[in-house]
């Protein structure tokens, strides 16, 4: 569904992103892995196409910049990593922006409302002011935010996800990550997530790429992607292997 | 904790309608209510049931009526700009007497009044408002903008440059002014509703007008827009044509209202607070019932300013900014204690 093809973003003269190929097909889940500064968040810019860059990206075959923009957003949508909003709208009032390029009734939509701040456990926050919000619960209500955005997709969805799990508990990690992938199972969506723990990338992904200085540095299964040597060229840390759980590495 | 935006609503009108009654019957002439709204109907309605003197019936239809007028379509579009600018800003503390646009709009209306024979004042002056208004709210809005929405800093600090520099115009310009000018410039600098003409009030109804259904019609973009740059452009909004078209219709608003009224401040910092507290920040229900509540204010404010010192008035800016100066300190203070 969506092909990167000699993507280049220049900052002056040193490029900060520099991708020569990646293809996500529906129903895949990507995990983007790299150290701080390697250009991760950079990369998931380029594909919400809020940065300037040349190169190809093209959306079901079609270049990005040709989708109409409301169409775009009923296919493409992205959690943000942070979120300050200086008025006081309730946790379900944001969660019903979501609404914005869809067409639904009012009725329906509160229920749609429900259903996902229910998916994303934040059922209890509705009524609550969001700048009072705990940061972890904010991103939780962004993304039942940005999961109504993409329910009325006509084909599957592209759903970018900015450390979904950096700012939540243990729980709530696996919570979202399992969410992801059962959307990607019996949906179709594609997920693309930046993520810091590689257990969760070998757990849940079916793709993981690597990035270091703006470049993608290697791509693949999870398992093949993630062993001791490459962990160590990227991050100059090696990990141990504590074992496997249902055949999948585990490092410390 | 929120009341109902109908209900809301039809209070806003119902005291509108009540304020209005009150600001047509009184004041320094001291007529018979009923006498005067029975004159009233016979200007509307070409009846004859009014026993007033011709004098009598001056003051109210001709005196009273515009002056109402003005200050209800002055009100609601000051209060709408303000709710558009603090969305536009993503800073509830923008207001476009405060960060200057409305000083920068004065300057302008002091050069073309200066510039121009009187006679083509009644149109040359709004439309050297509005450009040095437009004008003004770029130079602050580039001067602000960062990645994490807008700096309160640099835009109070826009503000007080721009305020300063407005001053020193128009002292400037005072100073080089012949006797005939300087009457004409002082008069307008008092901020007052008094000059309300047919042409003014025609001007300001089709304003205020075409500005209510253009804020209307972006009012879910101003909501995502609320959630960032970024987000709104996720979500399909046209985000540098939003801010494009929204800088240009506070700056028509913000140079009619300061055209015809002088700089009448804190309408557009006070009312969208009010009508967030009671019905919430959603820009749908906020801007209309921001204008209804702009209107009844500016209203009041004026009808105060008429009434306190009666036979004499003060200046209605001065009546805003006594109610208006304390509510900004409190939300400074608010502020303050958030970032603490």
């Amino acid at each position: 569904m969506l092909e990167l093809t000699n993507l280049r973003s220049q900052h002056g003269k040193v490029p900060h992103l520099a991708v020569e190929q990646l293809r996500i097909e529906t129903g895949m889940m990507v995990g983007v892995a790299g150290p701080n500064g390697s250009g991760k968040s950079t990369l998931l810019r380029a594909i919400g196409g809020d940065l300037p860059v040349t190169g190809d990206i093209l959306f079901y075959k079609r270049s990005l910049r040709q989708w109409d923009p409301l169409d775009r957003a009923r296919h493409l949508a992205a959690l943000p990593q942070f979120s300050q909003i200086g008025f006081s709208f309730t946790a379900d009032e944001i969660v019903a922006m979501g609404m914005i390029p869809l067409s639904l009734s009012r009725q329906e939509g509160r229920q749609q409302v429900a259903a996902l701040m229910k998916d994303t456990d934040c059922h209890h926050l509705i009524g609550r002011a969001f700048p009072s919000l705990s940061g972890g619960e904010k991103q939780r209500v962004h993304l039942a935010r940005v999961l109504l955005q993409l329910s009325q997709a006509t084909q599957p969805p592209l759903l970018v996800l900015d450390e979904p799990t950096s700012a939540q508990d243990l729980k709530q990690q696996h919570r979202i990550l399992a969410l992801a992938r059962s959307l990607c199972r019996q949906r179709g969506y594609a997920v693309i997530a930046v993520l810091h723990d590689l257990n969760h990338v070998l757990r849940y992904c079916d793709h993981c790429v690597l990035m270091k200085e703006g470049r993608l540095s290697a791509q693949g299964k999870p398992g093949d992607v993630l062993t001791q040597n490459t962990i160590e060229a990227h991050w100059e840390y090696r990990p141990q292997l504590v074992g496997h759980m249902e055949s999948i590495p585990v490092f410390v | 904790m929120r009341l109902p935006v109908m209900i809301s609503g039809i209070a806003l009108v119902a005291m509108i309608i009540l304020g209005s009654l009150l600001s047509l019957l009184q004041g320094a002439l001291d007529l018979p209510p009923t006498e005067s709204l029975l004159a009233l109907c016979d200007t509307l309605f070409g009846t004859h049931w009014s026993t007033l003197d011709d004098y009598q019936r001056v003051v109210v239809t001709e005196l009273r009526l515009p002056r109402l007028l003005l200050s209800v379509f002055v009100g609601a579009m000051l209060a709408q700009c303000g709710a558009v600018m603090q969305g536009l800003f993503r800073n509830p503390l923008a207001d476009p007497g405060i960060i200057g646009v409305s000083s920068g709009a004065a300057v302008g209306a002091i050069v073309a009044i200066a510039i121009f024979p009187a006679s083509i004042g009644p149109l040359a002056v709004p439309v050297s408002a509005f450009v040095a208004g437009l004008l003004t709210t770029m130079l602050v809005y580039s001067l602000s903008r960062s990645k994490q929405g807008t700096s309160v800093l640099v835009l109070l600090l826009a503000g007080v440059a721009i305020s300063a520099f407005a001053g020193a115009t128009i002292g400037f310009i005072s100073y080089f002014s012949n006797d005939e000018k300087l009457r004409q410039l002082s008069l307008w600098q008092m901020g007052s509703l008094a000059g309300a003409s047919q042409v003014n009030l025609w001007l300001g109804f089709f304003t205020v007008v075409a500005l209510a259904i253009a804020f209307q019609r972006r009012t879910s973009a101003l909501n995502a827009l609320v959630l960032g740059e970024c987000e709104a452009r996720y979500l399909g909004i046209n985000v540098e044509g939003l801010k494009r078209q929204l800088i240009i219709l506070v700056a028509v608003g913000v140079g009619i209202s300061v055209a015809y009224a002088g700089i009448i401040g804190f309408i557009g910092l006070v009312v969208p607070h009010l009508v967030r507290l009671v019905t919430g920040p959603d820009h749908r229900s906020l801007i209309p019932l921001s204008a209804l509540c702009g209107a009844l204010l500016l209203l009041v404010a004026d009808l105060m300013a008429r009434l306190v010192v009666q036979p004499a008035e003060l200046p209605v800016g001065l009546v805003t900014a006594l109610l208006g100066a304390p509510f900004f300190l409190a939300l400074l203070i608010q502020q303050r204690r958030q970032w603490n």
